[in-house]
C-alpha cells in the first residue's frame, strides 16, 4: 500500500510540524480517539489475543480508540510491520514480542513518539521510555480454577497440557497446581507440552494418553485438550477464555483474562502525556479487575459446597489483598 | 517393564491409528506423483488447503463426506497448478512445489478470513465419530478410508497398465512416448489424483482428529510424509508401515512423557519420533531404488 503509507506520513509530518510549531507536546487532545495499531503473530482467534482484540473492538465502540491490526505476521516480519504502524502515525502500538524481545525495542527506541505496549517476558527498561510491558498475570483465577478442580477429582489425578514452558504458561499452570493442593494435597500431575501452540489433533491425543492413565480433571491450556476430555467423559478446566458453551459436560471453571484495565490504564497515560515504561502486568491481578474465575454456569450447585465456600473466602482475600497468589515461572513437571 | 506394557494396550494401538492416517493420505499422495516423476513439495500447502475447504464445506452445511470430496477436488485443483507448471513448462519442480505450499497456505488463510471476518474462537463442526467397533477397531470411517487408498494404489501401480504407464514415465519418459502414450498427460494426472489425496489428509484432521480449523494446525506433518516416501523405497505397503511406525514412536512419546517427563525435558520426547525416523530412513534407505527420472522434466523430441 505506497499511496496510503505516504499520505499517512505526510499527515504525520504536518500534524508533528505543526505542534512543534505552536510548542505543544505531541500527544494529541484527550477529545481525540487514540490511534492504536496491533501487530498480533498469530489469528486473533488465539485464546490469548483474542482477549486484547476484544479489549480493542469494546474500545473502539466506545468512541476512546480507532484500532487497526495485523493478524498472523510472522516473527521475521514483526519488526517491518511495527515500523509500518509507527510511520504511519498511530499513537499505540500494541502487540506480543516474545519472539522479538531485542528487536521491538530497537524500533521503539527509533520513534519516541509513539507509545509500544507489548506482551513480553522481560520486565520494563528505562532505557526504552515508550516500551511498557504487559502479560496475562491471571494466576488469581487459576488458583481459584485449581481449588475446583481439586475438589472436583476423584482420582487425583490431574492432566496439564501446555504448548510450551514459557514463564506465561509455567506461571498458571503453577497457580492452578497450588489451587489443586488446598483442596486435594495428595493430587499428582501429569504435565506435557506438545511443542506448537496450533495443533488440537496432537494436544487432543496427548490429553487421551493423560485421561488413559488415570487423569479425571485436564488443565486445557491448548485447544484439543477440552475435546478429549468430552469424548471420555471427564472434566476439564478452561484458561484464559470460557469455552463452556462449547463443552456443557466437560468445562467445569474457567479463568479469564480481561484486557481492557491493562488497555485502559495505558490509554489513560497516553491521555495525560505520561507514558513510560512501565509493568501493566499488574493490570491483569484479579484485584485491578484483569481476571476472573468465569461463572460455574452448568456446574452450579455441582461443585463440593465446602470448595466453593474456599473460592469465595480466596476470592475476597485476593482482592482485598490480604491473600497473594505466588508467581513461580518455572517449568511445571510431572508429579 | 511398565513403559514396555504401554506397547500392548489397545488405546495405544488407537492412537497409533489415528496419528498415522492424515500421513497415509499423504504419503500415497506424494508416492503417486513421485513414482511419476514429479517430487511435490506442494504437500504441506496442499493439506492446509484440504484441512480448510473440507471443514468449512461442512460448516457451511454440506455433509461431511461431501466436505471430503470439497478438500479432494480443491487439492485436484492445486496439483493441477503444479503439474501445468513442472510437467508441460518443466519448471523447477522444488521452486514450483514451495511456491505451491506458500500459495496453498496464504490462500486458505485469506479464504478464512474473508469467509469469517468476525470470530472469537474458531467454530466447530461435528466431526466424522469412531465406528462401534472394539479397541483399536474403533476408529472413525476416513481412517478405514486411508487403509483402503493404500491397497488400492498398491494395487494400481503394481498390476494394472495404468499403473504399469505411471511407473514408467518415473523411469523411463521416452519409452513411454515411444509407446504412442503422452508423458505430459500420465504426469500430470498423476500429480493431480495424488495432490487430492494430500488434501485428504489435510481435511481428516479438521473432519476427524479434530473439529475446527487453525492455520497452522497441518504444523509440518506434509514434510514427514516426504521422507516417508523415501523410507518406504517409494512402495505402497512399505511407505504404510513407515508411516504407522512414526506414529507409533509419536504415541509411544506421548505416553513416556507422562511417566519419565519429571527426569527427562520434554523436548527430548518430541524430538523422539523424527530422531527415530532419521535413523529408520538411514538404514531403509540404502536399498532403495529412486524412480530414475525423478525430478527431470521432459521435453517431446529432445534428447
Amino acid at each position: 500500500m505506497p499511496a496510503t503509507f505516504r499520505i499517512s506520513r505526510r499527515r504525520l509530518m504536518q500534524t508533528t510540524g505543526a505542534l512543534a510549531l505552536a510548542g505543544l507536546p505531541t500527544r494529541l487532545l484527550a477529545a481525540d480517539p487514540i490511534r492504536v495499531a496491533a501487530v498480533y503473530t498469530v489469528p486473533v482467534e488465539q485464546q490469548w489475543v483474542s482477549r486484547i482484540h476484544l479489549a480493542a473492538e469494546a474500545a473502539v465502540a466506545a468512541g476512546e480508540i480507532e484500532y487497526v491490526f495485523s493478524e498472523n505476521t510472522a516473527n521475521t516480519d514483526y519488526e517491518r510491520v511495527m515500523r509500518e504502524y509507527a510511520e504511519a502515525g498511530h499513537q499505540l502500538i500494541l502487540g506480543e514480542v516474545f519472539g522479538v524481545e531485542q528487536a521491538a525495542r530497537t524500533v521503539a527506541a527509533d520513534y519516541p513518539e509513539t507509545a509500544f505496549l507489548m506482551g513480553s517476558s522481560l520486565p520494563p527498561d528505562a532505557a526504552y521510555p515508550n516500551f511498557a510491558v504487559f502479560d496475562n498475570y491471571i494466576q488469581d483465577a487459576s488458583y481459584l480454577t485449581g481449588i475446583i478442580a481439586g475438589a472436583m477429582t476423584r482420582s487425583g489425578k490431574i492432566g496439564v497440557v501446555g504448548g510450551f514452558p514459557i514463564p506465561e504458561v509455567n506461571r498458571l499452570v503453577n497457580a492452578f497446581t497450588a489451587g489443586v493442593r488446598e483442596t486435594r494435597p495428595d493430587a499428582s500431575f501429569q504435565v506435557a507440552f506438545i511443542g506448537s501452540w496450533f495443533d488440537p489433533p496432537k494436544a487432543k491425543e496427548t490429553a487421551f494418553a493423560q485421561i488413559e492413565a488415570g487423569a479425571d480433571v485436564m488443565y486445557a491450556e491448548r485447544f484439543g485438550v477440552s475435546d478429549a476430555a468430552k469424548e471420555r467423559g471427564v472434566l476439564a478446566i478452561g484458561n484464559v477464555i470460557d469455552t463452556q458453551a462449547d463443552y456443557p459436560e466437560t468445562v467445569v471453571a474457567s479463568a479469564l483474562w480481561h484486557f481492557e484495565p491493562t488497555l485502559q490504564a495505558a490509554l489513560d497515560a497516553i491521555n495525560a502525556g505520561v507514558f513510560k515504561a512501565a509493568d501493566y502486568g499488574v493490570y491483569s491481578f484479579m484485584r485491578n479487575g484483569g481476571s476472573s474465575l468465569a461463572p460455574l454456569g452448568t456446574f452450579e450447585g455441582k461443585v463440593p459446597e465446602a470448595a466453593m465456600q474456599l473460592v469465595a473466602e480466596r476470592e475476597a482475600a485476593i482482592k482485598d489483598g490480604s491473600f497473594e497468589v505466588a508467581i513461580d515461572d518455572s517449568e511445571p513437571k510431572s508429579s | 517393564m511398565e513403559h514396555l506394557d504401554i506397547l500392548l494396550t489397545a488405546s495405544f494401538w488407537a492412537a497409533v491409528l489415528r496419528i498415522a492416517s492424515p500421513l497415509i493420505f499423504a504419503t500415497m499422495g506424494e508416492l503417486i506423483c513421485e513414482r511419476a516423476g514429479v517430487l511435490n513439495l506442494g504437500i504441506e500447502g496442499i493439506m492446509v488447503i484440504g484441512a480448510f475447504t473440507g471443514w468449512f464445506a461442512v460448516y457451511a452445511g454440506l455433509p461431511l463426506w461431501a466436505g471430503v470430496a470439497t478438500a479432494l477436488l480443491a487439492g485436484m485443483a492445486f496439483g493441477l497448478l503444479h503439474g501445468l507448471l513442472t510437467v508441460p513448462l518443466g519448471l523447477s519442480q522444488h521452486v514450483v512445489g514451495l511456491g505451491i505450499t506458500l500459495l496453498a497456505t496464504a490462500a486458505a488463510s485469506y479464504a478464512y478470513r474473508l469467509a469469517l471476518p468476525r470470530v472469537t474462537t474458531p467454530p466447530r463442526i461435528d466431526p466424522f465419530q469412531p465406528l462401534p467397533l472394539p479397541g483399536a477397531l474403533a476408529q472413525t470411517p476416513l481412517t478405514y478410508l486411508a487403509f483402503l487408498t493404500v491397497a488400492v494404489t498398491a494395487f494400481v501401480l503394481a498390476r494394472t497398465p495404468l499403473g504399469l504407464a505411471i511407473r514408467a514415465v518415473g523411469e523411463n519418459p521416452q519409452a513411454v512416448e515411444a509407446q504412442g502414450l503422452s508423458v505430459t498427460a500420465l504426469r500430470l494426472g498423476a500429480v493431480t489424483i495424488g495432490s487430492g489425496l494430500m488434501a485428504v489428509g489435510g481435511a481428516f484432521l479438521t473432519l476427524s482428529a479434530f473439529s475446527s480449523f487453525f492455520f497452522e494446525m497441518v504444523n509440518g506433518r506434509g514434510w514427514i510424509c516426504i521422507a516417508l516416501v523415501v523410507f518406504g523405497a517409494w512402495h505402497p505397503g512399505r511407505a504404510l508401515l513407515g508411516a504407522l511406525l512414526f506414529a507409533a514412536f509419536d504415541a509411544y512419546q506421548i505416553r513416556l512423557q507422562q511417566t519419565l517427563g519429571a527426569a527427562i525435558p520434554y523436548q527430548v520426547f518430541l524430538m523422539l519420533p523424527y530422531a527415530l525416523s532419521i535413523l529408520a530412513l538411514v538404514i531403509m534407505s540404502r536399498r532403495a531404488r529412486v524412480p530414475a527420472a525423478l525430478m527431470t522434466p521432459y521435453n517431446r523430441g529432445e534428447r
